[in-house]
């Protein structure tokens, strides 16, 4: 990025500026959609937070319940940074950075809330299970991908509806879906919050990011509590920061959370 | 046989409905969305940018890169292992060949244009929704092209060709014939012909003239969302 940008950015800051003028704490709009790829997809949204875009699908699957959990079925969370949505992103497989997103906002969150509960997915006890594939994609990156794709895959359970099982072939019938939801017991919202010098900011546009020292995306439930914590950047924190940031993504996560009601 | 009645009620020489748009990922040089049905395609262009690994590059002229995939939900059926595979490699090549002849690539050398196609929802006819995306991508991102490109499936079943094949059509199990086609629409030189199928000699006349009637029409849908992008 351009180091004029970058000073610009610091600047304005400093005289408690965004650089697009929003307040700290202030999303850009956001929108979701649900059903986006509805005859393919088990459950699908689009989700827009200002220019960032993305999209996430639910596909389920069958298969044989692990040994250590005979009685449950599981996620298994993806995020692809598509080479489409921006050109510093590359062809290939998953980076580390749609890795570290698949698990920290992903999957992280939705598991450790029990937001679903893995025993609905088993079956029949240590034969079959469901498996829940999330995958998020990013079509345009203006920044903040990490919420958008966090609430894109919970947009997308939402919006999930299981297949037809046929007991006696033991097979899926894609071509028919049951009006059975796939049931989210809570609603697990991964909240990034940026330091840059000692502003803290959410919603980082992409110019933001590049100055960021330090950023912590915290997913918090409806009751308050913290079901995932994960820090990046370069810069450490001290305890009075984190307890500032953790603050703001908890406030942040309650509005976000009734866009999903 | 006889095919008398399309499953979804279609005329024989009816498109699927169509929204084309331009100007959908700011992000990118040039971009494109085209749905036919719920059929779901997403095109972006970068570049011209410089090409690596360097033994790629071209000094005469720019290269041309092609990207399809299909977004793990979008499959009927199973989840799509994401990553390329040999299908998916294959649609890239032939869309580049499908897609440059309508571009002058040596103002580009030792360059890459770099278009990438994501398919979000699928039910058929996926890479000509593809390259139709393409082609409007390319031409939001400025480059100077010779015609657009617009691509149709056309089916032969049983004793009927129809036009803009969709999945359940493609699973007929009678005789069929699937001939993916794409055209510069304003000359109707064909960039791709691929068929899958067994096709009468005669029957390929009747192909290509209901190609270049359909291609007509996918133009005027992609050039309206030119105008409803650049001059309302």
């Amino acid at each position: 990025m351009n180091a004029v940008i970058k000073s610009h950015v610091i600047s304005l800051l400093e005289k408690n500026i965004r650089y697009d003028k929003r307040k700290f704490d202030q999303f850009r709009p956001i929108e979701i959609e649900y059903g986006i790829s509805s005859k393919s997809a088990e459950g699908s949204a689009r989700v827009k937070i200002g220019e960032t875009e993305v999209v996430a699908g639910i596909k389920m699957e069958l298969g044989t319940p692990y040994p250590d959990q005979p009685d449950k079925g599981t996620i298994v969370a993806n995020v692809e940074l598509l080479p489409l949505s921006s050109p510093e992103f590359e062809t290939g497989p998953p980076g580390i950075e749609s890795i570290e997103l698949a698990r920290s906002v992903v999957d992280r969150g939705i598991r450790e809330s029990n937001a679903i509960d893995f025993k609905k997915l088993c079956i029949k006890k240590g034969e079959k299970m469901w498996i829940t594939y999330i995958d998020g994609y990013s079509i345009n990156d203006a920044g903040n991908l990490a919420d958008a794709i966090g609430l894109a895959a919970l947009a997308a359970l939402k919006d999930a509806k299981f297949p037809k099982y046929d007991e006696k072939t033991e097979k899926i019938d894609y071509e028919e879906k049951t009006k059975k939801k796939l049931e989210l017991k809570e609603l697990p919202i991964p909240i990034t919050v940026i330091k840059i010098r000692d502003k803290f900011i959410i919603d980082p546009l992409l110019e933001e990011e590049e100055c960021a020292e330090a950023r912590l995306t915290v997913t918090t439930i409806e009751n308050g509590d913290i079901v995932a914590l994960q820090k990046g950047g370069e810069a450490p924190l001290t305890e009075e920061e984190i307890e500032k940031m953790v603050d703001l993504s908890l406030e942040k996560g309650k509005e976000i959370r009734k866009l999903l009601k | 046989m006889t095919y008398n009645k399309r499953s979804d009620g279609r005329k024989f020489d009816e498109l699927r409905p169509i929204k084309a748009e331009v100007g959908v990922i700011p992000r990118a040089e040039g971009s494109a969305r085209f749905q036919i049905g719920k059929t779901v395609a997403v095109a972006a262009v970068y570049g011209p940018r410089p090409l690596f690994p360097k033994f790629l590059k071209n000094n005469e002229r720019g290269v041309l890169r092609c990207y399809y995939n299909m977004l793990s939900f979008s499959g009927s059926g199973e989840r799509v292992r994401p990553g390329p595979s040999r299908r998916s490699k294959e649609i890239g090549l032939v869309t580049e060949k499908a897609l440059a002849p309508a571009l002058d690539l040596t103002a580009f050398p030792g360059s890459t244009i770099d278009v990438f196609i994501e398919l979000v929802q699928t039910d058929a006819g996926t890479r000509c929704a593809g390259i139709t995306a393409a082609a409007m991508a390319l031409a939001d991102a400025g480059f100077p092209m010779k015609d657009l490109v617009s691509a149709i499936a056309v089916g032969r079943i049983d004793d009927k060709i129809v036009i803009d094949v969709d999945k359940s059509e493609e699973d007929y199990e009678g005789g069929m014939a699937d001939i993916s086609i794409a055209m510069m629409p304003r000359t109707g030189q064909v960039t791709m012909l691929q068929m899958d199928g067994y096709l009468k000699r005669d029957e390929l006349r009747e192909v290509l003239k209901t190609a270049q009637k359909a291609c007509a029409e996918i133009y005027k849908n992609q050039k309206e969302a030119f105008e409803a992008r650049y001059t309302k």
